[in-house]
């Protein structure tokens, strides 16, 4: 429904402008769109960014779940890296990438790495919360009954942490792909970002929206068929 | 043997309990009565290992189980996974057999938070005692439940008790359970607390069981 009223407000604009090359009619975007994903272009660049989110979601919620959790727990850790946590999360992306780039040159584990310090501190923060909200009664239990280590994780602290975990990979994913189209457009010579920046100097607004929608299109399936599904999933037993 | 020699335990600059000793043999059942707030919590989480942070010593068996004012469960798995998480030594069938020891055993493939809390503390009685264990750790395990409940409840912990053998600690303000699950008793009183009595339960007050 607000997707539809979207959808009308962009064909009234494009109506008023009355500029194709400024802001095209949705349906003037079909033939592109077909070309450049009959000639195999935009297939490999959509995949070339999907590849890029995947290597920098894993190592960054990894970490990023892992440090908040000591913060959280460790008083001693969350004073001596409180400050960096501020620091980092109020540095701009885009200075993160330039340094990046300048630092380790201009390659993949660059912009691999200006993503995932781009996200650590988001994820951090989060979890930071979730760890220090951790029930004091399940941990006396699991003490009480000396649980293993592995096995208090899994199914003593994970479960409790899950709702955060999800919450970061949700807000993750979606802030993830746009600095990766940040990290492609200033650097790379593939992915989403470098084509929108190649057609953006060829003043090309058609396949600049083509290549934005249908990335659009990809990260809502991945919502839809992976993340959806994997937190129904956890949140079973509060709704059974 | 259990003994225990609190010397002193503090929160911050106040000083909950000093010189808190006393000793008991597995399989006897002590009673720790106290008004609420006096430290008695305090105490048992020191008993139970859960807090180390105190002057004295605790001399304690190996295999503890506690049973807290909350059935505090793990909400996210299943009643029969409560119990075999917690005692991975216990099989499937053992886990089954303990769910029906306290009548729940239909509920085996339910989540905690699908049973009445009746039900919830009969889980925890079951995970309680499904490691036999050989020091078992009361805090107040009745308190909210309606009188015919609690009856019940009391009932089915004195028959585990005797199965078991373990050495018991209950903390409670019931005269009467402490009456009715108790050889001894030790009322903690004062500021720092410490122990100002330590007798049997009388039998005399059974008879104030009708004012309660």
């Amino acid at each position: 429904m607000s997707l539809g009223l979207l959808l009308l407000l962009w064909i009234a604009a494009a109506e008023l402008t009355a500029d194709a090359s400024v802001l095209p009619q949705p349906w003037a975007l079909w033939v592109p769109f077909e070309k450049a994903a009959a000639s195999g272009a935009l297939p490999y660049h959509l995949g070339m960014t999907l590849s890029r989110v995947v290597c920098a979601f894993v190592p960054a919620m990894a970490i990023g779940v892992a440090l908040g959790f000591v913060m959280g727990r460790v008083p001693v850790v969350d004073q001596w890296l409180d400050p960096w946590l501020v620091v980092f999360l109020n540095l701009p992306a885009l200075v993160l990438i330039v340094l990046c780039y300048l630092w380790i040159g201009l390659n993949e584990t660059a912009a691999i790495t200006a993503v995932v310090l781009n996200k650590i501190p988001n994820v951090a923060s989060i979890l930071r919360e979730g760890a220090r909200a951790l029930d004091p009664n399940l941990g006396a239990m699991a003490q009480v009954y000396r649980m293993a280590p592995l096995a208090r994780l899994r199914h003593v602290i994970m479960p409790q942490l899950a709702p955060f975990v999800a919450g970061a990979a949700r807000s993750g994913i979606a802030v993830i792909w746009k600095i990766v189209l940040v990290v492609e457009f200033l650097g790379r010579s593939s992915g989403v970002g470098f084509q929108i920046h190649f057609y953006f100097q060829l003043f090309d607004v058609a396949m600049v929206l083509v290549y934005a929608l249908s990335f659009i299109g990809v990260m809502l399936v991945v919502e839809a068929l992976i993340l959806q599904p994997a937190e129904r999933r956890v949140r079973r037993w509060r709704t059974a | 043997m259990i003994k225990v020699d609190v010397r002193r335990k503090t929160y911050g600059k106040e000083e909950i309990l000093r010189d808190v000793r006393f000793e008991m043999e597995i399989g006897e059942t002590i009673a720790i009565l106290g008004t609420s707030g006096i430290g008695k919590s305090t105490l048992l989480r020191l008993i139970a290992g859960i807090d180390p942070v105190f002057r004295g010593e605790i001399t304690r068996p190996e295999k503890i189980a506690m049973v807290f004012q909350e059935p505090v469960l793990l909400p996210w798995r299943s009643v029969l996974q409560n119990l075999t998480l917690v005692h991975p030594e216990l099989g499937t069938g053992a886990a089954l057999s303990a769910l029906e020891r306290v009548g729940i055993v239909d509920k085996a493939h339910h989540f905690p938070g699908q049973l009445s809390l009746g039900q919830q503390r009969r889980l925890a009685l079951a995970r309680a005692f499904a490691g036999r264990p050989e020091l078992l750790v009361m805090d107040e395990p009745y308190v909210s439940l309606d009188p015919t409940t609690a009856e019940e409840m009391v009932a089915l912990t004195e028959a585990l008790i005797a199965e078991t053998g373990p050495a018991v600690i209950l903390v409670t303000h019931s005269d009467v359970e402490a009456h009715r699950l108790a050889r001894r008793c030790l009322r903690l009183e004062g500021k720092p607390a410490t122990i100002t009595g330590d007798f049997a339960p009388r039998s005399a007050l059974v008879t104030s069981e009708g004012a309660l």
